[in-house]
């Protein structure tokens, strides 16, 4: 553990920016133009990259075990054994995260000045993302897991934000709602997991704590991991509960199966935001969230096991929605959620690294597709629909061929990014030997081979349609009409290139050591997962295995391809068109259900939020008709009592007696409901009331 | 008993107010002789009762800035016999837990005074700012000094004065000055705490003669006492606990089920809520504001300073029920929540919801979840001030408060969405903001004792995110009614009482330690009594 008091800039300083535009930018902007708004938006992140490559440069001048950076600001919440502090911590996997994060948002913000130029609530844009950047460096750096909720709950507050950027359209505010309280809905699980550890482990050693490297020196004992695994809780081992808890937590943020619906939804905000938060970086936490808890996770096979089975389902059935989408993003959005999947099999199996490394690659390719779509909706004058666009490569070829690119990479085309980490999950998914049911690396292994070919297609599919053939859209629908498509300013074709390049050489940090070449990644995340690395155990193929298979996805990356050139090049083939308009009962079904997205969302509406909403006027009527009913009811017994002692009293007793009753019942002339004026009344109901609650607790808790 | 006194700042604190209310009665009487005119009768009463509140706000620094965080004691005790027949003392001092509801007394006492002066910002039409001001000034400053009296007070009959003291002010605030149906909400709100308060005077006389002979401040020796320090002391000893029962039931129980009846209709408990819902949307803005801020916490403290800290093994016994009651709070109340289209009652309900955290943290008597409640306290006290003149804000320019009615106002007005947005999440327990501090220590104080109803609890997440969101949603974003194209952003009063509050709401959600060093020691002595250590 090495102190490094600059750690906590890289944080703190896009905080800064989004101070800064929150409350001057709008000044700024109106007094000295667009560049005061964007130029410290764009040079805090940029900084924080520059603090975490002399971070890096710190790390490695450290042992290769000791690469441990951490810096505290100050308690925070010292509470009995919750002791949490605003402290940050660098290991080699927050670096990776960190790297990427701060590299890829600086671009994005970069790309951003072009693509928002026409914006003017430009200063609460630039405000929103740096302030995204504070959190999800945050999220990324915390040293406990408070700190990190703090980051967890903050992108999806950011992300809220810049869904609903353009809030003046109600579907954007609704997407923007949708986003967070599915979110909220995974943060429930997290906050329950993190209790149920936490008291798990106090259970058993009689302290605990919430910083993460404490954990995972308690959680390294023989007797405590004996322990978790062998109490129970509602049937499950108190660990896989934990395990269970923490993925609900993952399943919200990263989009998974059930909970992926607001995902595509996202797609609403900005595109810039759709690259960086719905693509690049916040989505992927949930999967840093299972690396960075791998202590956890991995001493329970059943959860392993789960997380990469709904890794596996959800990158296939995400990749058949992607097959009929016609919005550019929404197909991307679907491919975000397939390829999340991915990366969930990878960390679902153990190969932490890997998932990792699919992360980062993915947050290259994805971007760059992501920005590629933006430059397209900019240059076609916000259209998003692909069957309106068509030969747009002649009209913008630096965006075609960065386009093309990274969906090679995403395909997984030999030596392009995508391929080296892609292959390496779906080996590590056939070679486990963790997985719990029957055929277990086998079953994941052909279910992520299945959405590669999936993958392969629906991603050509979408550049074929939007860049070949003849442009479709010239006459117009939108009122913009007869405008010719063109090519992006500089600095957004400029981010492309960049994105497009590390597209296809980043891969080869983690090259397969079936090539008997270094893995640098491997290498470099290693000390952060040898503690779970001996629970993690292989299947133990031979390298003829590892060939075959490296051979065979290739082959389905090139099978989609030549599937998607054959059906979309060019817009000359008639068949998906046939296939649409098929009358065909089997057909015409499948593409509804599959086009429809299987109505997942219909039947949340109708059970969830149909049984929240009626919920919420049962509540109302009892607490109008019952509660206070009561209430009023009490009310008008009293008076009835209060009457008939006032009877008695003007007759028996000398009327002065009851003047003051009198007076108090006066002040409540106007609600002849409550008022009584009578306090011995009031004594009788209270006290009756307090026998009532005394004889309760008497039956309920003796 | 060996507290003498040490200074008479909390006396002066208390009855400041009270001399400004004077002041302002003179002037009333003056005014019958020398006639003044209406414009200058208003503004003096108006300055003065300013000018105390400040004063008080500013005694109330110097009595942060003097407290010994380290002590575990009572400071700032101003001790003498008030009654010598009656054993009845005054007797006033602080303590760790007592000194955040002063502090924050002040601080929301003085931030609903710039609400209730028309200074500094336009108003239109007929407002309650400008009807019977002498009175209205009067009755707050009588108030002020209730809450201060309240819970500065340790002689229990004093206690139950200045509680007492309360409540008229606050009957005629919401019954003059509020809204349609006032008189209603007025009575509502004066019979239930009346009730309340009945229960605590039977319990407060039960306690006292089933209290041992003690002493009095001058050394004269008393055969019961009302001494709040002498009664802990008498009860954490099991005094009590094995005292002759009352209708066959054990004496302590029963004196912990009146006093917690008496306080829970304060705080407000489940089924004793309704009265709040009324009060709070009739009540003008800064009694709402007072209301949510102060008032709820003084069930809550209450609990802690007699329930729990003189009766501690009927606090144990109860432990189970009140944490039932914590989570329908909490539950409960959210889902009411969603169903409101009134928006000041939304945010009313949703105190009620708050204010179920405070009683799951107290019911888990653990350390995380007795911090987490003060915490939430005090969170609260500050977030829900927030939200209500936010609230104000709206109903002063739209004269309605109905939340489909609005729309797409964020354009119109964009700093006071910001600002509602920041007091919506704080509220919905954003981590980083102070509401989450809270929040958090009781769910994982509680979680340690009730599991399932901490679990059900925290699915209140998720709803209140949704009520909150969806009310953003309804309010601010989409298309804007052309009903409201006239409206204006927010004014300089409005943002002299939103900002310091919204500041604070950041500052403790980042950094809370200076409310924790103001409060542990005493929680933890209050922990040695109640709490299985953990």
């Amino acid at each position: 553990m090495t102190q490094y008091p600059l750690l906590a800039l890289i944080p703190l300083l896009p905080l800064l920016g989004a101070a800064y535009n929150a409350f001057v930018g709008a000044r700024m902007q109106k007094r000295f133009g667009y560049a005061a708004v964007h130029v410290p938006a764009i040079l805090m992140p940029g900084i924080s990259f520059v603090i975490t490559v002399l971070a890096f440069a710190r790390l490695v001048s450290l042992p290769h075990h000791e690469r441990v950076l951490t810096t505290t600001l100050w308690s925070w919440m010292p509470v009995g054994s919750v002791d949490a502090g605003v402290a940050f911590l660098m290991d080699p996997l927050a670096l990776v995260m960190c790297g990427f994060i701060t590299f890829v948002g600086t671009l994005i913000h970069i790309y951003s000045v072009g693509y928002m130029h026409e914006e003017p609530s430009y200063w609460r844009f630039f405000s929103y993302l740096n302030l995204f950047m504070f959190t999800m460096l945050v999220l990324v750096l915390a040293d406990n897991f408070i700190l990190m909720f703090v980051g967890w709950e903050g992108v999806g507050l950011c992300s809220y934000l810049l869904i609903s950027f353009w809030y003046k359209e109600k579907k954007n505010a609704v997407a923007g709602m949708k986003a967070f309280i599915v979110n909220r809905i995974g943060d429930f699980g997290f906050l329950l997991g993190l209790l149920l550890l936490f008291w798990s482990i106090h259970g058993v050693t009689g302290g605990s704590s919430v910083v993460f490297r404490n954990i995972e020196e308690i959680l390294a004992q023989p007797a405590v991991r004996e322990a978790l695994s062998s109490q129970t809780v509602l049937g499950l081992s108190l660990i896989s509960m934990i395990g269970i808890l923490f993925f609900v937590g993952a399943m919200g943020k990263s989009a998974q199966i059930p909970l992926y619906v607001w995902l595509p939804d996202a797609m609403a905000g900005p595109t810039p935001v759709s690259a960086l938060i719905h693509a690049a970086t916040m989505v992927t936490a949930g999967v840093y969230l299972v690396a960075r808890l791998h202590f956890v996770f991995a001493l329970s096979p059943l959860v392993m096991s789960w997380v990469a089975l709904v890794g596996a389902v959800t990158a296939v059935f995400a990749a058949t929605i992607g097959f009929f989408q016609h919005d550019i993003k929404k197909v991307l959005a679907y491919s975000t959620v397939s390829q999340l999947g991915y990366m969930f099999i990878g960390v679902g199996v153990g190969a932490y690294w890997v998932a990792i490394f699919h992360v980062m690659t993915h947050a290259f390719f994805k971007a760059c597709l992501f920005l590629g779509s933006g430059s397209v909706i900019l240059g076609c004058h916000h259209e998003q629909d692909m069957r309106r666009m068509g030969g747009l490569k002649k009209f913008m070829p630096v965006t075609a061929w960065t386009y093309f690119i990274a969906c090679c990479a995403i395909a997984g085309f030999p030596f392009t990014s995508g391929f080296f980490s892609k292959d390496e999950i779906l080996w590590k998914a056939f070679d486990s030997g963790n997985l719990l049911f029957p055929g277990g690396g086998l079953m994941i292994w052909a279910l992520g081979a299945l959405g590669a070919v999936c993958t392969a297609f629906y991603m050509f599919r979408s550049y074929y349609m939007t860049f070949t053939g003849e442009y479709r859209g010239a006459h117009g629908h939108n009122g913009h009409g007869g405008h010719q498509p063109h090519e992006s300013p500089r600095n957004m074709t400029h981010v492309l290139v960049v994105l497009a390049a590390f597209s296809l050489v980043a891969g080869f940090i983690g090259l397969p050591h079936l090539w008997h070449l270094p893995s640098y990644l491997h290498h470099w995340l290693d000390p952060v997962f040898s503690g779970s690395a001996e629970i993690i155990r292989s299947a133990g193929h031979g390298s003829g295995h590892e060939w075959a298979l490296m051979i065979f996805s290739v082959a389905l990356a090139l099978t989609g391809w030549a599937f998607a050139r054959w059906l979309y090049r060019d817009n000359r083939n008639a068949a998906p068109s046939r296939l649409i308009e098929s009358k065909h009962p089997l057909v015409c079904g499948i593409h509804r259900l599959v086009y429809n997205k299987y109505y997942v969302d219909e039947i949340y509406d109708a059970v969830f939020v149909g049984f929240v909403m009626w919920f919420r006027k049962i509540c109302d009527w009892i607490d109008r008709n019952i509660v206070d009913a009561l209430v009023n009811f009490a009310g008008l017994f009293g008076r009835l009592v209060g009457r008939v002692h006032g009877l008695t009293d003007t007759h028996v007793v000398d009327g002065a007696v009851n003047g003051t009753a009198w007076s108090i019942a006066s002040m409540g002339s106007a609600l002849r409901l409550v008022q009584t004026g009578n306090l011995r009344t009031y004594l009788y109901i209270a006290i009756s009331g307090a026998i009532a609650l005394v004889i309760m607790n008497f039956i309920l808790f003796g | 008993m060996e507290y003498q006194t040490t200074s008479t700042l909390l006396t002066w604190m208390t009855f400041l107010p009270m001399i400004g209310a004077g002041l302002i009665i003179g002037l009333v009487i003056l005014n019958y002789v020398f006639s003044l005119s209406k414009a200058a009768l208003d503004n003096v009463s108006r300055a003065i009762a300013f000018v105390s509140t400040l004063g008080v706000l500013l005694l109330a620094v110097r009595l942060w800035a003097g407290f010994d965080g380290n002590s575990t004691g009572m400071q700032f005790v101003h001790h003498f016999v008030w009654m010598r027949q009656f054993n009845i003392e005054y007797f006033m001092g602080v303590d760790g837990i007592s000194i955040t509801m002063v502090l924050l007394t002040a601080l929301i006492t003085f931030v609903a005074m710039i609400a209730s002066v028309p200074w500094w910002g336009k108003i239109e039409g007929q407002h309650f700012t400008g009807k019977k001001v002498p009175g209205y000034m009067v009755m707050f400053l009588l108030l002020e000094t209730g809450m201060l009296g309240t819970f500065c007070a340790l002689d229990f009959f004093q206690f139950y004065i200045f509680w007492e003291l309360m409540l008229l002010p606050m009957y005629f605030l919401i019954g003059i000055w509020g809204g349609p149906r006032k008189e209603y909400a007025a009575i509502k709100f004066f019979l239930y705490t009346l009730a309340g308060s009945v229960l605590m005077l039977l319990c407060m006389i039960g306690l006292y003669y089933a209290s041992g002979p003690s002493t009095l401040v001058d050394g004269t020796p008393a055969q019961h006492t009302f001494n709040i320090m002498a009664l802990s002391a008498m009860g954490q000893a099991g005094f009590f606990a094995g005292a002759a029962p009352v209708l066959g039931f054990a004496f302590s129980k029963i004196v912990f089920v009146g006093l917690f009846i008496g306080f829970s209709i304060k705080v407000p408990m489940f089924p004793f809520h309704t009265w709040l819902p009324d009060a709070h949307v009739e009540a003008p803005t800064p009694i709402s504001v007072i209301l949510a801020g102060i008032l709820l916490k003084m069930g809550a403290y209450g609990m802690l300073r007699f329930n729990f800290q003189m009766l501690p093994d009927a606090a144990n016994w109860a432990a189970h029920t009140i944490a039932v009651f914590g989570m329908i709070n909490i539950v409960y109340a959210a889902f009411v929540c969603l169903a409101q289209k009134d928006l000041k009652k939304m945010i009313a309900y949703s105190s009620v919801s708050h204010m179920g955290f405070v009683l799951l943290g107290m019911a888990a008597m653990t350390p995380q979840g007795i911090t987490g409640a003060v915490f939430t306290m005090v969170s609260h006290g500050l977030i829900s001030p927030m939200l209500f003149l936010i609230a104000g804000v709206i109903y002063d320019r739209a004269h309605t408060r109905d939340i489909e009615g609005f729309g797409g106002l964020a354009q119109k007005m964009p700093e006071y969405s910001g600002i509602m947005g920041l007091a919506f999440m704080a509220s919905l327990g954003l981590p980083g903001l102070a509401g989450f501090i809270g929040e958090f220590l009781v769910f994982a104080g509680a979680f340690v004792k009730f599991r399932l109803f901490t679990v059900v609890s925290a699915t209140a997440v998720i709803i209140t995110a949704a009520y909150y969101l969806w009310t953003i949603q309804r309010m601010f974003l989409g298309k804007l009614n052309d009903k409201w194209s006239t409206l204006w952003d927010l004014n300089w009063r409005e943002r002299i009482t939103l900002y310091p509050l919204g500041v604070m709401v950041i500052i403790f959600g980042f950094y809370p330690l200076p409310v924790f060093d103001l409060m542990n020691k005493s929680l933890h002595a209050l922990m040695d009594v109640v709490c299985s250590r953990i």
